[in-house]
């Protein structure tokens, strides 16, 4: 025990790059950002011709709902929206587990969905409006075909990553073809459907303003570009803080269903 | 109902994996299957359930199964195999769903084979929470579900720890001691091939051959006392095994 001096605690090294719940930082990031812009403004660092304080934006938004304008531009564009991105995602699960599960459909139907996806849906735009009218057709088409691909390419990934030794056992105590597909691949792609989803309605909100770039009189995109073209840069502002909450509200609605759908994980 | 495998061969690509393997499963009978790694032994167990198709040669079904068994060849897999989004009761019923059994029906086998397996308290649990060896536990219920005529077992006790390998064993034994079930068991684990199996075959590495088959008429139940006389059987096995592991083992991959 001579050496009891010369001892020395084991200094710590491990910890850190683990990542903890943080819950006010992110709205304190938040509401400090608004406060600066605020102040800026207010104390002429910023220039209202370059950007509008907060707080007019906030009273264009105050006008939007007195009028009931807000209402008129929210439903036609909540309307596109989930007609457009239901039918399109719709159509890519459909022809996702095609090309997931039949070697035919994958060799004919994935080039092209390979060649088609970055196309810039809003290039097609023009043609849309004469396949489909300037109505409603062309901007739901946009949509529609805006999410279909991104969720084609999610839904047969997510197909090619279920475990094969699961399928084998299906196979093993002679379930149906139509059972394994129901009871073991969708279950087991659904976790890549839904992060599919969550890309593909980001993609529809995105779409949403461009497809009512043409002939729309109502409508979220409608009120933003009308309120550009017209340099009214306050109502610009809180139309896009309008889009920023429907994403907002998307991707919270998409993780409730994680939440409830992925409890097993 | 018995199995008899006949003249079974099989090739990959070059690659003979197995040649001219002449086995017979006889009915109440566990036949182990052994041999170093890369024998071919998990593929022939494939063969015998039909999950893969040999090249040469044929195994058939000598006799009708049970007329109340759902599926008569039925596997246990190493990994488990089971779906994660289905608690143990939705992973037996699983494989009961597609036959047309009665819900009271279904419901009184789930009871029976989940007493049967001491997993009971545990039917409404998802796989995650359980441990290597209840999820094996739960595959083995789901097995025995639908009253199998022969059980096909993929190195069932290779993903557990050896305290919970030896707990299962007891648990196989007692299984088959209350009511004697039909099974080939493949393994690398030379101690629980003189444990649980009648017949013992031994594999040679490629080309998988049969080198040797070696009964052991110890009853099942008296083993775990009669260790000193498996000794013998296993060092025995081990000999025959010996310098082929070594070779397997120094082998390269792909080389």
């Amino acid at each position: 025990m001579a050496d009891l001096e010369k001892r020395k605690a084991v200094p710590f090294r491990g910890g850190g790059f683990v990542h903890q719940p943080k819950l006010l930082t992110g709205p304190i990031v938040f509401i400090c950002l608004i406060v600066f812009w605020e102040v800026g403004s207010r104390m002429g660092w910023i220039s209202p011709l370059v950007l509008p304080a907060p707080s007019e934006a906030f009273e264009a938004f105050k006008e939007l709902v007195v009028s009931g304008m807000l209402w008129k531009h929210l439903s036609a564009s909540l309307q596109r929206l989930i007609i457009g991105w239901l039918s399109g995602t719709t159509l890519g699960v459909i022809v996702g587990l095609m090309i997931g599960l039949s070697s035919y459909a994958r060799a004919g139907l994935s080039p092209l969905v390979s060649a088609i996806f970055p196309i810039p849906k809003i290039a097609l735009l023009p043609l849309f409006v004469i396949w489909f009218g300037i109505g409603e057709g062309a901007k739901t088409a946009t949509i529609l075909f805006g999410t279909f691909f991104p969720t084609v390419i999610a839904v047969y990934g997510g197909v090619d990553n279920v475990d094969r030794g699961l399928i084998r056992m299906g196979q093993s105590f002679g379930m149906k073809p139509s059972s394994i597909i129901y009871k073991i691949i969708l279950p087991g792609a659904l976790p890549a459907i839904l992060s599919g989803f969550r890309i593909s309605a980001s993609i529809a909100i995105i779409l949403l303003v461009a497809a009512e770039m043409i002939g729309a009189e109502f409508g979220v995109g409608a009120y933003i570009l009308l309120a550009g073209s017209l340099m009214a840069t306050d109502q610009l502002i809180a139309g896009v803080a309008l889009l920023s909450m429907m994403g907002l509200s998307v991707g919270w609605l998409i993780s409730r269903a994680e939440k409830i759908l992925l409890r097993w994980r | 109902m018995d199995l008899s495998l006949e003249k079974i061969s099989h090739n990959y690509g070059d690659l003979s994996v197995l040649e001219t393997i002449n086995l017979d499963i006889k009915q109440g009978q566990i036949v182990c299957i052994i041999g170093p790694s890369g024998c071919g032994k998990s593929t022939l167990l494939r063969m015998i359930g039909g999950l893969e198709c040999p090249d040469h040669g044929q195994v058939f079904q000598v006799g009708a199964p049970p007329a109340d068994s759902l599926n008569p060849l039925t596997y246990i897999f190493q990994d488990f195999a089971l779906l994660p989004w289905r608690t143990v009761e939705g992973n037996v019923s699983l494989v009961l769903e597609d036959h047309a059994l009665s819900a009271t029906e279904r419901e009184r086998i789930i009871v029976d084979v989940l007493q049967r397996t001491k997993l009971s308290e545990f039917r409404t649990t998802l796989p995650r929470q359980l441990s290597g060896g209840m999820k094996q536990r739960v595959a083995i219920a789901r097995a025995l579900s639908v009253n199998p005529a022969v059980l096909l077992m993929d190195e069932p006790l290779s993903a557990l720890d050896s305290q919970t390998r030896e707990l299962l064993m007891d648990d196989l034994v007692g299984l088959w001691t209350r009511e004697p079930f039909t099974a080939c068991y493949v393994t690398h684990n030379l101690a629980e091939a003189v444990r649980l199996g009648h017949k013992i075959v031994v594999l040679s590495r490629r080309p998988g051959k049969i080198r040797e088959i070696v009964e052991i008429d110890i009853p099942l139940a008296e083993r775990k006392e009669r260790m000193v006389e498996l000794e013998h059987k296993q060092k025995h096995l081990w000999n025959l095994l010996r310098d082929e592991a070594l070779v397997a083992d120094q082998e390269l991959v792909d080389g």
